[in-house]
């Protein structure tokens, strides 16, 4: 597998705080690569290294398998957290301007922004200054800054919030299709079910370090407890020692549900011999863990609540 | 580099198109004509008054035939008690009456003059004048001093003076006139730094409230951005200068066109003729007094163009990119650490205390400036652009003009240096509040 960036052995070191740990993250290219963790995690760091905001004092990035270097800047999209732009400038001054940082020649940020107005219906806010734009107009202007001259590498912390529901499923879309065009996407963030849809791979931070790492079959697969939902009518009583009931409860129209799992080496098609001679089957399948309880589960008890 | 001029653009257009630039532009002159304006007329004006009677008690009896008519002023003696005499100003306007103690000779403080309203300090003075030299000439007389020594002794004296050129050449000099424009070009020197400099400050404090700053700082270094930020302000600064310069001395002329020197020279040349009429006497003092305005205004002309009017430009130019590069940096650092006005408080002020003491230096430079003081606030980088600029009209040798200019740019450097590596850690420090020490720390991180 390829991969658009290498980060190796990755340190940085605050005054009193060392924000990152020996971090190493790969992330194929052309994938959806969540970047995951607590508040504090030192995600925000790693990216600020990433989008040379500043330097490791270890450790070395390559991108596209070259060494990370200031020409880099203009193969790299980033949308950070806390949104700005400049308030009084007008939208497409201040979109020049950014594409024009990006090193776009002004013809050709012109001929980008065009498609751009166009695909989201915003013609009309070109001569707009940003602060009558509403919060969600005004992320998606930001969204816009940040993909227009087409990166290799797009950088998104989380890109969802302040948008409504409609909004960020645009966005969404806008994210799958800038993958299918080639570029890919690193994408941190707290919402799982984001995460969930969207990633197939993923590299969990805690505490400056990297904890979990690799693409979203592995991971689960890593936390998978085999064991199964069942779904049947009648009534669940014998159990051989290779299997263990978690939990049972009556559902409606005399369908139940109970969870088992096999602890011994017993298989699969076992575990359904054994139910289909007490029960009848409604619905058989594995539990696969949701990113959700994989995040609380390796992040632990010393995640504050608030943040999941 | 291509980064840094795309800043500068941005930071001059958004600047220039302000509401704010234009209206100080061009309100500014307009500001400085209109005062030029009323100063002349009011030096017109106030010699146009309507005919006046001045009602003259005179218990001492020495002044009968000193107070003359003209046809302006009507003088009428009268024996009158004063509170009578007071009661007869009432509603007429421009009256006054002068009382003359019987002692006036030992008690010259006696002199009294009441009017319905203020008095005019022309008039005082011209009825002072005339008491003080009667009493002069009685005294000098009891002395034994005759009336041709007395004329003889009134002697006008009124130096031209002179500064030698290079050449040995002797080239009329008017100390005022250099006195005029070194003071006016620390002050807008230090006008400039000021605003600039503040205006730098507001520009990183914006960015970094509106977090714009990491979208920008990811495309851009920190340190290219900060000098895109200050060379652009830097070119506003020097635009509203030349505008000022170029609308400033095109409503000056136009002024003087339409009722500044005619007018002037007319109302000069009757008053010229009416104090004749009063006393030659009298007309030779106030002339000496009055020289000193009249001279500087009519001959302005003249004794500007003594001045090193070039040298002074292309210096103000240089002073003020150095000066202003000097202190914006400092200003962008300050920016760069804080996130709001309250807090830029405490640091914008040990910036500022330079900026300040420099125009103090530069008053006391004025008035030698070939002092040591002078010398050597003028070689220090913080305080040289505005005490050097005040110091250029009165002719500085060209080694301590190099050498001032030079210490400057190591200055500038320095600070630039210096911000540059608090403003790239201070940009991305939020909900921290900062001191020095931790600023200090800063100066000293790794990339």
């Amino acid at each position: 597998m390829s991969y658009i960036l290498e980060a190796h052995n990755i340190v940085k070191q605050y005054a009193t705080h060392r924000a990152l740990d020996d971090v190493s993250v790969n992330v194929p290219k052309g994938s959806i690569f969540g970047l995951l963790g607590p508040n504090g995690a030192g995600k925000t760091s790693l990216i600020r290294i990433i989008t040379q905001i500043t330097a490791p004092d270890e450790g070395y990035i390559l991108l596209d398998g070259e060494c990370l270097r200031t020409q880099h800047i203009q193969q790299i999209g980033y949308l950070p957290e806390e949104r700005g732009l400049y308030k009084k400038m007008k939208v497409g001054e201040q979109l020049l301007y950014l594409a024009q940082l990006k090193g776009l020649s002004e013809r050709e940020a012109m001929d980008k922004l065009k498609i751009w107005f166009k695909k989201f219906d915003i013609k009309t806010w070109w001569t707009k200054s940003i602060e009558d734009l509403s919060k969600g107009m005004q992320q998606k202007i930001q969204f816009v800054a940040t993909v227009m001259h087409e990166p290799k590498l797009i950088i998104l912390d989380e890109p969802f919030s302040g948008f409504d529901p409609i909004n960020a499923n645009l966005i969404k879309d806008e994210i799958l299709e800038l993958r299918s065009k080639g570029s890919t996407i690193i994408f941190s963030t707290h919402r799982m079910e984001s995460v969930e849809e969207l990633c197939d791979h993923i590299a969990l931070v805690h505490q400056s370090k990297v904890i979990l790492n690799g693409s979203k079959k592995e991971v689960k697969d890593q936390f998978k407890e085999n064991s199964y939902t069942v779904n049947f009518r009648g009534v669940l009583s014998d159990f051989n020692p290779d299997f263990e009931l978690i939990s049972q409860k009556n559902g409606e129209e005399g369908i139940n549900q109970a969870n088992i799992r096999i602890v011994g080496q017993a298989s699969v098609n076992q575990l359904v011999d054994n139910l289909i001679n007490q029960v009848e089957l409604v619905a058989f399948h594995e539990n696969i863990p949701s990113f959700n309880q994989i995040f609380i589960k390796a992040v632990g008890d010393k995640m504050p609540v608030e943040t999941l | 580099m291509k980064n840094i001029f795309l800043v500068l653009k941005r930071e001059y257009l958004v600047r220039v198109r302000k509401k704010s630039f234009i209206v100080m532009t061009i309100l500014t002159p307009l500001l400085i004509a209109a005062f030029y304006g009323i100063v002349v007329w009011a030096a017109v004006g106030s010699f146009n008054n309507d005919h006046k009677t001045i009602q003259v008690i005179d218990q001492s009896g020495l002044f009968k035939n000193q107070f003359k008519n003209d046809k302006n002023t009507t003088f009428q003696f009268t024996d009158e008690p004063v509170a009578t005499a007071q009661k007869k100003l009432k509603g007429k306007e421009g009256d006054l009456l002068v009382y003359i103690p019987a002692d006036i000779l030992n008690e010259p403080k006696g002199l009294k003059i009441y009017a319905e309203k203020t008095i005019g300090p022309m008039v005082q003075s011209r009825i002072e004048k005339i008491i003080q030299k009667e009493l002069r000439n009685i005294k000098l007389s009891k002395a034994g001093i005759t009336q041709e020594v007395i004329e003889d002794a009134n002697q006008n004296v009124n130096a031209q003076t002179y500064s030698l050129d290079d050449e040995g050449k002797s080239q009329s000099s008017s100390t005022i006139a250099a006195y005029v424009a070194g003071y006016a070009a620390a002050f807008l020197l230090y006008i400039f730094i000021l605003i600039y400099g503040a205006g730098v400050m507001q520009g990183v404090m914006e960015e970094k409230s509106n977090r714009i700053i990491e979208v920008i700082i990811s495309s851009v270094k920190p340190f290219h951005l900060m000098l895109g930020k200050i060379m652009g302000v830097a070119a506003v600064g020097l635009t509203q200068f030349l505008l000022w310069a170029i609308l400033s001395f095109g409503v000056t002329t136009a002024t003087q066109a339409i009722f500044g020197f005619n007018r002037f020279t007319a109302t000069q040349e009757v008053m010229n003729k009416q104090m004749e009429q009063d006393d030659p006497e009298l007309k030779k003092e106030m002339e000496k007094q009055q020289n000193g305005t009249l001279k500087v205004i009519q001959n302005f002309k003249e004794s500007a163009e003594s001045l090193p009017l070039t040298q002074i430009f292309l210096c103000f130019i240089f002073y003020f990119l150095g000066g202003y590069l000097l202190y914006s940096s400092l200003y962008a650092a300050i920016g760069a650490s804080v996130e709001n006005q309250q807090e830029a408080g405490q640091f914008t002020f040990p910036v500022m205390l330079p900026i300040i003491s420099a125009i103090f230096f530069a008053q006391l430079a004025i008035n030698q400036p070939d002092g040591s003081l002078a010398f050597w606030t003028s070689m220090i980088p913080f305080t040289s652009p505005i005490v050097m600029m005040a110091r250029i009209p009165f002719g500085v040798p060209a080694w301590e003009i190099a050498l001032s200019m030079a210490l400057l740019v190591l200055g500038f450097v320095g600070t630039t240096w210096l911000a540059a590596r608090i403003y790239r850690v201070g940009i991305l420090m939020y909900g921290k509040k900062v001191n020095y020490k931790e600023l200090s720390k800063w100066i000293f991180y790794k990339g």
